[in-house]
């Protein structure tokens, strides 16, 4: 078995990103961090609770929370860190563009993981465009050794310029392992709180003044970055001068080691200087980034130059070596030996046992859908259920709905339930309801409490009864939030108990007035199974109605003519495909049990 | 001499992928090597389609394999195997767990699992299937078939076999320990050469 990493003080380990930046946290310092789970960024925080006793961690409701309580702490000279997932810093934008002019105490660090590709994230937005908005400094490593080394340079910057200090990752960069060298870790004692009224309350009187602090600020951190080693010239070939950043650097060393080459490791303010003693070296330019084209437009605007950019490099996606090696060096690609091969997809579904099956199939079955919302029942609009139809944000599922009981009145709206996880409630679903209520709103509100954060892996929140830490934590009653809220109709119903979830759905359905439907069951990665058997078929009373197929269940295939039930995809503790068979041809068998 | 080694692990979720990749870097890393990898989670822990990059050597850029240059391909499931075998340089192997699990898209009648041996046959490809279940039941423990497969694919790898065991002493827990090594050990034997 492997040790616990707070023992290790030296040596060099393969870690991820995250891993990488949790123990930056932990060698440089820092005191606090708070964080929203948000793929993907969430195993920074885990990291830190389950290997650095020492820096003190916890759950925030939502991101901008999460950044408050840091600021705070700042406020009070402790070292600070927040990581979110990229749309985690929109909830967050509103104390970040304001902290800005406020500044740091103690160093403050906020992660943001952007998810080029999309691999699980509605957006494919580049952070480095809101970190130059709210005029922080922009990080970007390249590898794991780079995340860590950032951090304790982030909390640097942060207090030598009184600035928050934005570390900017991507999922490959997140979700990427490589060596690290280690050390201990240095603590740094907190300072005090202190008041400070023209520092900390931007009254416009204040933030004026806090506004030509700022640009000064910039102006002093991008002369200061042309000095310093997190951007450097790898001079090379001077006939090809590629200017880069993050990952794509790797891609760029991969496949055109030769090449003279800017690393740009701080993104915002960018290094005007050096960029200049670049440019004038080599003979063509091409800027290669993932996203949108923020290094190509910011360099040529100031210096006017021609140089291949988004021409040649997608906007979309990500990058790989093969993108740009097509586009550095065309001509030279790969030989391919075996052709690429048409499959079907596999997409991710919903685990076998999961409540909310129960609930979108209900839905399905009395031809209801949904405006839906960010989790893993965002599954829901996937067939066989295609009972979600709507997804914009963490928290949208109950205004969208509001909105078009607004536009077409409850005729119109049919048989559309908004369907919201509890923790998505918690982060910002709680306002929207309250929407609902102030502005006479008639729908049903659907919240799928499984008491766990569990699109991101199952992280614990306020509903849980434990917190980060995995210590026993209040449990935040929404029966009773939801009746604050002013809410008449409050159901709450066991999805997995079919007859039940259907009646239910039927009689909010039916009521002209706004009504909250709780399906609660806990997620199936909180628990061990009760052990109720595996569901087994007997094919000589199976009709082959394939109505047990309208679950989808991953554990359910068709075999042609009959179901069949895999023992080892079964979950021990759900019986909905018992409950659905008409014949009762499906049973639960107890051996078997693996 | 080529200083890189290219390798993708492939299945599908729940199937103890990351954990093979991580015992195979741990090997690589005790072997004296510089070492990456990369995977994406998130979504893919529902079922869905999951792969691993892992390459080694002296100094290693890019933590993806360039399509066209996998040394080997290590599924966890047969029709995923197909699914990387352009990334497959002409030398390369490719072993996979002689398992199909039907995605959902087939469950719901949008697609059809295809004939996969046909296909291998078809396309030439060089694919060993291995009955990694039926040794890992045999063995007692399900949750051993990838460790399993890392034996049946250890000796085409420039690692010793004492970097591969102690890797999986270092990532497993004690109690599954003997298991573990035994599974590597029956990988090896029966399908290592």
């Amino acid at each position: 078995m492997r040790k616990k990493l707070n023992t290790i003080e030296e040596g060099t380990i393969l870690l991820s990103g995250n891993e990488a930046v949790a123990r930056g946290a932990w060698e440089y310092g820092v005191h606090f961090a708070s964080a929203y789970p948000g793929t993907p960024s969430t195993e920074i925080l885990e990291t830190i609770a389950e290997e650095y006793d020492e820096i003190d961690a916890q759950w925030a409701p939502n991101e901008k929370v999460g950044l408050e309580v840091v600021a705070g702490a700042s406020f009070a000279g402790a070292r600070v860190l927040s990581a979110m997932k990229h749309v985690g810093l929109n909830v967050a934008a509103d104390p970040l563009f304001t902290l800005s002019y406020i500044g740091a105490t103690g160093g403050i660090v906020i992660v943001s993981a952007d998810d080029p590709g999309m691999h699980s994230s509605q957006n494919e937005q580049d952070n480095r465009l809101m970190g130059k908005a709210a005029k922080v400094v922009i990080l970007e490593p390249s590898d794991s050794q780079e995340a860590k080394d950032m951090v304790g340079e982030g909390l640097r910057i942060s207090e030598d310029f009184d600035t928050p200090v934005l570390l900017r990752l991507t999922t490959r960069i997140c979700h990427s392992k490589s060596m690290v060298k280690v050390g201990p870790r240095k603590e740094v004692p907190v300072k005090g709180y202190v008041a400070d009224i023209k520092k900390r309350v931007p009254i416009p009187a204040h933030a004026r003044a806090m506004h030509s602090r700022v640009e000064q600020r910039l102006e002093d951190i991008s002369a200061w970055g042309s000095e310093c080693s997190l951007n450097r010239i790898e001079e090379g070939d001077t006939s090809l001068g590629i200017i880069t950043g993050g990952i794509s650097y790797q891609y760029v060393k991969e496949v055109s080691p030769e090449a003279s080459v800017l690393k740009i490791g701080i993104s915002n303010p960018l290094p005007w200087n050096l960029i200049e003693k670049f440019i004038n070296m080599v003979d063509r330019i091409v800027f290669i980034e993932e996203n949108d084209p923020y290094l190509e437009e910011n360099i040529k605007a100031r210096f006017l130059i021609q140089a291949d950019g988004k021409n040649i490099i997608p906007i979309e996606g990500e990058l790989n070596p093969e993108i740009v090696r097509k586009a550095v060096h065309p001509g030279t690609t790969r030989e391919i030996t075996f052709s690429e091969i048409k499959l079907p997809a596999r997409p991710p579904a919903l685990c076998a046992g999961c409540p909310h099956r129960g609930a979108f199939y209900c839905l399905s079955k009395l031809g209801g859908s949904s405006t839906g919302d960010i989790g893993c029942y965002t599954l829901g609009l996937m067939p066989p259920h295609n009972a979600l139809e709507t997804t914009v944000c963490m928290g949208a599922s109950i205004g969208v709905l509001a909105g078009i009981e607004k536009a077409v009145g409850r005729e119109g709206m049919g048989k559309l339930v908004a369907a919201i996880g509890e923790s998505t409630f918690v982060h910002s679903g709680i306002t929207g309801l309250i929407d609902m209520v102030y502005n006479g709103n008639t729908g049903t509100v659907m919240i799928m409490d499984n008491s766990l954060t569990a699109m991101t892996g199952g992280q614990e929140n306020p509903t849980t009864g434990k917190n980060l830490r995995g210590e026993p934590a209040p449990v935040l009653d929404l029966e009773k939030m939801v009746a604050a809220c002013g809410v008449k109709h409050i159901r709450v119903v066991d999805p997995h108990d079919l007859t039940e979830m259907e009646k239910v759905f039927k009689e909010e359905m039916d009521r002209e007035e706004l009504s909250v439907i709780i399906t609660r069951r806990p997620c199936i990665m909180a628990y061990k199974p009760i052990r109720k058997g595996i569901a087994v078929v007997d094919s000589e009373k199976c009709i082959s109605c394939r109505l047990c197929m309208k679950l989808g269940c991953p554990a359910i295939t068709w075999d042609g003519e009959k179901p069949e039930i895999s023992r080892h995809l079964c979950w021990p503790d759900c019986d909905m495909c018992v409950q659905v068979c008409p014949v009762d041809a499906i049973s639960k068998d107890m051996g078997g049990l693996t | 001499m080529k200083s890189v080694t290219n390798v993708i692990i492939c299945g599908t979720g729940g199937q103890g992928i990351l954990l093979a990749s991580e015992i195979m870097c741990a090997a690589a890393l005790l072997a004296g090597n510089d070492v990456k990898k990369s995977e994406v989670h998130g979504m893919s822990q529902r079922g869905g389609s999951v792969s691993s990059h892992v390459r080694f050597g002296d100094k290693i850029n890019s933590p993806l394999v360039e399509k066209g240059c996998a040394d080997l391909i290590l599924s966890m499931e047969k029709m995923e195997s197909l699914r990387w075998s352009h990334y497959l340089a002409p030398h390369g192997k490719l072993v996979a767990c002689d398992l199909a699990i039907t995605p959902m898209t087939v469950n719901t009648g949008h697609a059809e699992y295809p004939d996969v041996n046909a296909i291998i046959e078809k396309e030439n490809l060089p694919v060993t299937l291995i009955p990694a279940v039926e040794i890992a039941e045999e063995l007692g423990n399900l949750r051993v078939v990838n460790v399993v497969l890392i034996g049946a694919v250890s000796p085409h790898l420039p690692i010793d076999e004492v970097h591969w065991k102690k890797a999986i002493e270092e990532r497993v827990p004690p109690k599954a320990l003997e298991v573990n090594l035994e599974a590597f050990r029956k990988g090896r034997e029966l399908f290592g050469n």
